[in-house]
């Protein structure tokens, strides 16, 4: 952390040296809670069944001006699913979905990040979830950054994806409607 | 038969309740083994585990009753032909089944109502959550439902086995007692 910290520095100096704009690091606001890691999954085919990930923390780097730059990690504890139902939460921790004894973290990290429109960028980075990486592409859209009233400065992003519940190694099958699950993931950065 | 436990033979209420909770607790033992591995397109998905958990509050009531009729109507005397650590043995394993099974009937409330939510008896009436705030309370709760209940189930295969050694082996009434001889 520190290393990456000291090379994020020297770069920014570097940077600053050829006169560029230096991207901001941001942390997620765990503390105030204004981030989500909610998901989807379909229930028969009938209905839209949703979740969140209660407990998980990150940061991300970002210039406006160059979005390319950015870079975001997460790290996430499976544990904390909740869906509103306690039984069918027991349900999702156990070897049937997300192993949660076995693999307590999910992770994200990105590896690279392709503008794709005004506020819009493709994320493409590395997944691990209930033991396997696999990448990924979060389809991102920048929703605003600014001063907030209380001396600070934030920004905030919404992103998805779609994951394979079998590209996970989730063993349960809930039927062909539900193969499928979407991650929603909503941020806000405090500058740090 | 009387219905009310005499200084050497059990009563009708003794017995009933005694065979009764016997049918349940290895009934409700295979029933929640079943119904953990059922297909999420299986016909009993929804219908195993809501019996589960009428049986198994109902038999709480019904345990509730049977403590609550030791103290108005004690059970026989020990056998003259059981010395002091058969009547320990005895007194051991009984206090364990007893504990047991409240522990265990009350694990398994705790994991349905962790979330606040009642549980439904037959449909006819709701038993509502109480205690919600144990961390992680449906998994924790849902371990000790587990393990208690194999512990549980063994061990009332081993007071099975004591009864019929009594049977076959001691020759004494012990088990014949429990069917009102």
């Amino acid at each position: 952390m520190l290393k990456k910290t000291l090379v994020a520095l020297a770069l920014g100096g570097a940077l600053i040296g050829a006169g560029q704009a230096m991207a901001a690091d941001y942390a997620i606001d765990k503390q105030g809670q204004h981030a989500f890691v909610n998901f989807k999954i379909s229930h028969l085919g009938y209905s839209w069944l949703y979740g969140t990930f209660k407990d998980f923390d990150g940061s991300f780097s970002f210039d406006a001006a160059k979005p390319q730059d950015s870079k975001v990690n997460v790290t996430l504890n499976t544990t904390s699913v909740d869906t509103n139902h306690a039984e069918r939460d027991k349900h999702i921790r156990s070897g049937d979905f997300l192993n949660v004894s076995k693999h307590p973290t999910a992770t994200f990290a990105s590896t690279s990040v392709k503008s794709t429109g005004e506020g819009t960028a493709d994320i493409t980075g590395d997944l691990t979830l209930n033991g396997v990486t696999k990448p990924v592409v979060i389809a991102a859209k920048f929703i605003g950054e600014g001063k907030d009233p209380w001396g600070g400065y934030r920004a905030g992003f919404e992103g998805s994806t779609k994951l394979k519940l079998k590209d996970f190694d989730i063993q349960k099958d809930l039927g062909p409607a539900s193969q499928d699950v979407e991650l929603i993931i909503s941020v806000e950065g405090v500058r740090k | 038969m009387q219905w009310r436990n005499s200084s050497s033979h059990y009563g009708l209420v003794s017995i009933l309740m005694h065979w009764l909770v016997a049918v349940a607790v290895f009934g409700l033992f295979g029933l929640g083994y079943w119904m953990v591995g059922l297909d999420y397109y299986s016909s009993w998905r929804q219908t195993a585990p809501d019996l589960h958990k009428s049986i198994g509050l109902v038999l709480f009531a019904v345990m509730l009753g049977r403590v609550l009729w030791r103290w108005f109507s004690p059970p026989p005397a020990s056998l003259p032909n059981h010395g002091r650590m058969t009547r320990l043995a005895s007194k051991l394993g009984h206090s364990f089944l007893y504990l047991g099974l409240f522990v265990l009937m009350i694990s398994g409330y705790l994991i349905s109502t962790a979330d606040g939510r009642g549980i439904p008896v037959f449909g006819l009436f709701e038993v509502p959550a109480s205690l919600t705030s144990i961390p992680d309370q449906e998994d924790v709760a849902g371990l000790v439902h587990e393990y208690l209940a194999w512990a549980l189930v063994i061990f009332a295969g081993v007071h099975a086995l004591a009864a019929l050694k009594h049977h076959f082996i001691d020759r004494d009434r012990t088990l014949t007692r429990m069917f009102g001889r």
